[in-house]
C-alpha cells in the first residue's frame, strides 16, 4: 500500500535521484565517496550498483573541480548532480559556485543553461564542530543566479529534490544531517514540489513562525505545547529559501500580526534579517510588534555537546520566544 | 613544414583575424571608446590559432581573461564581438559579459573568464560530458603560466587524469602573471614539469611558431579522441602589449630588450616569411588578406557603434531561466 509506505529523509532523497536517473540518461552524479560507498551519509546508497560507475562517479577530494565538472557538463547538455558532502565545503568551491555557476547564463547573454544540482549536508547537532556543522544558506541566497532549497521532512525532500533535478538553473539542495533518519510517509510515485512555494505546516491565528530545515520540526513541537495554552501558531516552512515565497509569508503576517523567524544559522545577517525586513516593508501597518528572530549566537559552532546544545535553538527556546512575542501585543 | 597549403592559409588567416581584431580593440580603448578592462592577445596568436585549427566546431574550449583570441580562432563573429566590447545589445553576450566574459556556446567557446584558473575545471566538465555522450568530442582548457599556481588548475588536472577524460591543457606561458615575472612566483622554469605529477604527457613547444603549436595539438587531440586521456601543451609565448590595454602606464616591469627580442619573433610575420620563402604565399596575397580583414573590422566597428545600447529593463533578464528540463 503506497499510502502507508514510509521512507527516511535520506531515503527520499535517494529515491528522487534514482527515479530521475531512470527517466533521463543525461543525469549523472559525482562526488566524494558517493559511488561504491554510497556517500558518507548513505544518501547515494545503491545508485552506482544500479546505474554504473560512469553515471555515479567517485571523484577526488577536489571541491572546486567537482563543481567545475558539474558546470562544464551542464553547460554542454548533461544534467549533473554533484555532491559537496558537508555544507562547510561549499567554501572550498566558492569561486566555482558564485563566480561561475551562478553567473554564466547572465554573463553569456542568456545563452547558457545550467541544469546543475549541488547537494550538501548542512546543520549542526552532531558534535561535528566548527567546520562540519555550519548553516551557510544565507550566503548562498545572497547570490543572484542560485536557487537554494532546504527540506524539513521526507515528503518535501523527495518532491523538492525532483524539482531541483528538473530545474535549468543551478540549485543547491541542503540536506540537514540530523534529519537523515527522520521517517514519514512518502509516495512511491514520482512527484514534484515547485520551488519557491512555502508550506503552511500548521494553520494558526495568534502568531506566525517561519522556520526551515530541522527548525521547522522543532517549531511544530513548540506550537503543539502552546496550543495547549490556547496560543495558536501558524508555522510556515518556506522550503525554498531562494526564491523566497514572500507572498505566503506576508499574507500570514497580515493575518496574525506577529511574526517570529527561526533558524539555526547565526542570527546576524541570517535569512531572518531578510525575512523580517521584507515583512516590515510590506506589512508594517499590520504588525503588533517588530518581527522577532531566533538564531544561533555569533560564534563558530562549538564541539562539546555541553556547548552545542545551548548554541542551537530548540523547541523550548522557540516556545519561549513565541510566548515573549505574544505577550507584546 | 608538412602541412598542406590550405591548412597553412587557415592558420595564417586565424592569426591575422586575431591581430586585426585586437589592434582595433586597442585603438578603441585608447580613444576611450571601450568601457572596462581589455586584455589583448597580440603576440600570442600562434597559440589560439594553432590549437583551434586542430579542433572541430563541436569541440569545446574554455578561455581566460585574455580571451578574444580564443574566440576569434574558434570562428567568432567580428560584429557581435566588437559590439560586446562596446557593451551593446547586439553583442555576443547582449552587453552583459564584455571583454572578460566573451563567449559563444554555438562555437563551443565556454567563455573567457575573469578568474584566473577557473576555466580548467569547467573544461573538465565539458570533457566529462563529451566522454559520457561518446561522440568523440574533446575539450581544450586554455590558461596562462600564472594559472598553474592556483588550486583550481591542480584539481582540474588531477581529476581529468583520474577520470581519463578527453581533454588538452593548453598553457600559454607568456612569462608574466599580470606584472610579476614567472621566476618570482614558481621555482620551476617549465610548466610542463607539472604534467608528470598528474600522470599525463606534456610537451614544450615554441608558441611563436603556429606550425609547431598546430602539430602538437593535432597529436594531443588525436590522443584524447582515441581514449588516450589528457595531455598538456606548454607554448612559450609573449604578450606584446600590457597586461591590460596597450600602454604600460609608465610602469616598467619588462626590460625593453626582452620585449624587442620577442617582437622580432612575431608569430604572424615570421610565418608569412616562411610561406613566401616556400612559395606557398606571395607578398601581394599577404597584403590582400590583411586589407580584407581590416575591412571586415571596420565594418564590425561601424556595426557596433551603430548598435543600440541595452535598455535598463534588461538588467533582470537572464539571471534565471523559467524553463525546466529532464525527461520524466
Amino acid at each position: 500500500m503506497s499510502e502507508v509506505r514510509k521512507l527516511t529523509y535520506g531515503g527520499a532523497f535517494n529515491e528522487a535521484v534514482r527515479q530521475a536517473m531512470e527517466a533521463d540518461e543525461n543525469i549523472f552524479c559525482a562526488g566524494e565517496d558517493i559511488g561504491a560507498f554510497g556517500g558518507v551519509f548513505g544518501t547515494y546508497l545503491g545508485l552506482q550498483a544500479k546505474f554504473g560507475a560512469h553515471r555515479v562517479v567517485d571523484t577526488p577530494i577536489s571541491e572546486q573541480a567537482i563543481v567545475g565538472l558539474g558546470i562544464g557538463a551542464a553547460v554542454t547538455g548533461l544534467r549533473p548532480i554533484v555532491d559537496l558532502m558537508f555544507m562547510d565545503f561549499i567554501c572550498v568551491a566558492f569561486d566555482q559556485i558564485v563566480n561561475q555557476a551562478a553567473k554564466l547564463k547572465y554573463m553569456f547573454g542568456g545563452e547558457a543553461t545550467m541544469p546543475l544540482t549541488i547537494t550538501t549536508g548542512g546543520g549542526a547537532g552532531l558534535s561535528a564542530a566548527a567546520q562540519h556543522s555550519q548553516s551557510l544558506e544565507a550566503i548562498l541566497c545572497h547570490i543572484p543566479g542560485l536557487k537554494v532549497v532546504y527540506p524539513s521532512n521526507p515528503y518535501d525532500m523527495k518532491g523538492l529534490m525532483t524539482a531541483c533535478i528538473r530545474e535549468n538553473n543551478p540549485t543547491i539542495m541542503v540536506k540537514h544531517k540530523r534529519l537523515l533518519g527522520m521517517s514519514a510517509h512518502v509516495p512511491e510515485e514520482n512527484y514534484e514540489i515547485p520551488l519557491g512555494k512555502a508550506n503552511i505546516m500548521r494553520a494558526g491565528t495568534d502568531v506566525t513562525v517561519i522556520a526551515y530545515g530541522r527548525m521547522a520540526n522543532e517549531t511544530l513541537v513548540a506550537a503543539e505545547k502552546l496550543a495547549a495554552d490556547g496560543i495558536e501558531c501558524e508555522v510556515i516552512d518556506p522550503r525554498t529559501l531562494q526564491p523566497l515565497d514572500t507572498d505566503s509569508i506576508v499574507e500570514s503576517a497580515r493575518k496574525t500580526h506577529k511574526v517570529l523567524v527561526v533558524h539555526e544559522a547565526v542570527k546576524f545577517g541570517g535569512l531572518g534579517a531578510e525575512i523580517a525586513s521584507q515583512i516590515h516593508e510590506l506589512a508594517f501597518d499590520y504588525l503588533d510588534a517588530p518581527v522577532a528572530r531566533i538564531g544561533a549566537p555569533f560564534s563558530p559552532v562549538p564541539f562539546s555537546p555541553a556547548l552545542e546544545q545551548h548554541y542551537l535553538p530548540d523547541a523550548a527556546s522557540i516556545e519561549a520566544g513565541i510566548r515573549n512575542l505574544v505577550q507584546r501585543s | 613544414m608538412d602541412l598542406s597549403p590550405p591548412v597553412q592559409f587557415d592558420l595564417h588567416r586565424r592569426m591575422v583575424r586575431i591581430r586585426v581584431f585586437e589592434e582595433a580593440a586597442g585603438r578603441l580603448a585608447e580613444a576611450n571608446k571601450l568601457p572596462g578592462f581589455l586584455h589583448l592577445y597580440v603576440g600570442e596568436e600562434a597559440v589560439a590559432a594553432g590549437v583551434c585549427a586542430a579542433l572541430n566546431d563541436d569541440d569545446h574550449i574554455t578561455s581566460t581573461h585574455r580571451g578574444h583570441g580564443h574566440l576569434v580562432a574558434k570562428g567568432g563573429d567580428f560584429n557581435r564581438m566588437m559590439a560586446e566590447l562596446m557593451g551593446k545589445s547586439t553583442g555576443m553576450c547582449k552587453g552583459k559579459g564584455g571583454s572578460m566574459h566573451i563567449s559563444d556556446l554555438s562555437l563551443g567557446m565556454l567563455g573567457a573568464n575573469g578568474i584566473v584558473g577557473a576555466g580548467s575545471p569547467i573544461a573538465v566538465g565539458a570533457a566529462f560530458a563529451n566522454k559520457y555522450r561518446g561522440r568523440g568530442q574533446v575539450a581544450v582548457a586554455f590558461f596562462g603560466d600564472g594559472a598553474t599556481n592556483i588550486g583550481a588548475f591542480h584539481e582540474a588536472a588531477n581529476m581529468a587524469c583520474a577520470l581519463h577524460l578527453p581533454i588538452v591543457f593548453a598553457c600559454e606561458n607568456n612569462e608574466y602573471g599580470e606584472f610579476t615575472p614567472r621566476s618570482a612566483t614558481m621555482a620551476i622554469t617549465d610548466i610542463v614539469d607539472r604534467a608528470a605529477g598528474y600522470g599525463m604527457p606534456g610537451v614544450i613547444i615554441d608558441g611563436m611558431d603556429v606550425v609547431a603549436v598546430h602539430e602538437a595539438t593535432l597529436e594531443a587531440v588525436a590522443r584524447a579522441r582515441a581514449g588516450g586521456g589528457p595531455s598538456l601543451i606548454e607554448a612559450k609565448t609573449y604578450r606584446f602589449y600590457n597586461h591590460h590595454g596597450i600602454q604600460n602606464l609608465g610602469l616598467k616591469y619588462r626590460p625593453d630588450d626582452e620585449v624587442a627580442q620577442w617582437k622580432e619573433r612575431d608569430p604572424i610575420f615570421t610565418f608569412e616569411d616562411r610561406m613566401i620563402e616556400n612559395g606557398t604565399m606571395t607578398r601581394d596575397r599577404v597584403d590582400e588578406i590583411w586589407a580584407g580583414l581590416r575591412g571586415e573590422i571596420e565594418v564590425a566597428i561601424k556595426f557596433a557603434e551603430d548598435s543600440p545600447l541595452p535598455t535598463p529593463d534588461q538588467i533582470l533578464v537572464d539571471v534565471y531561466t523559467s524553463m525546466t528540463g529532464a525527461a520524466q
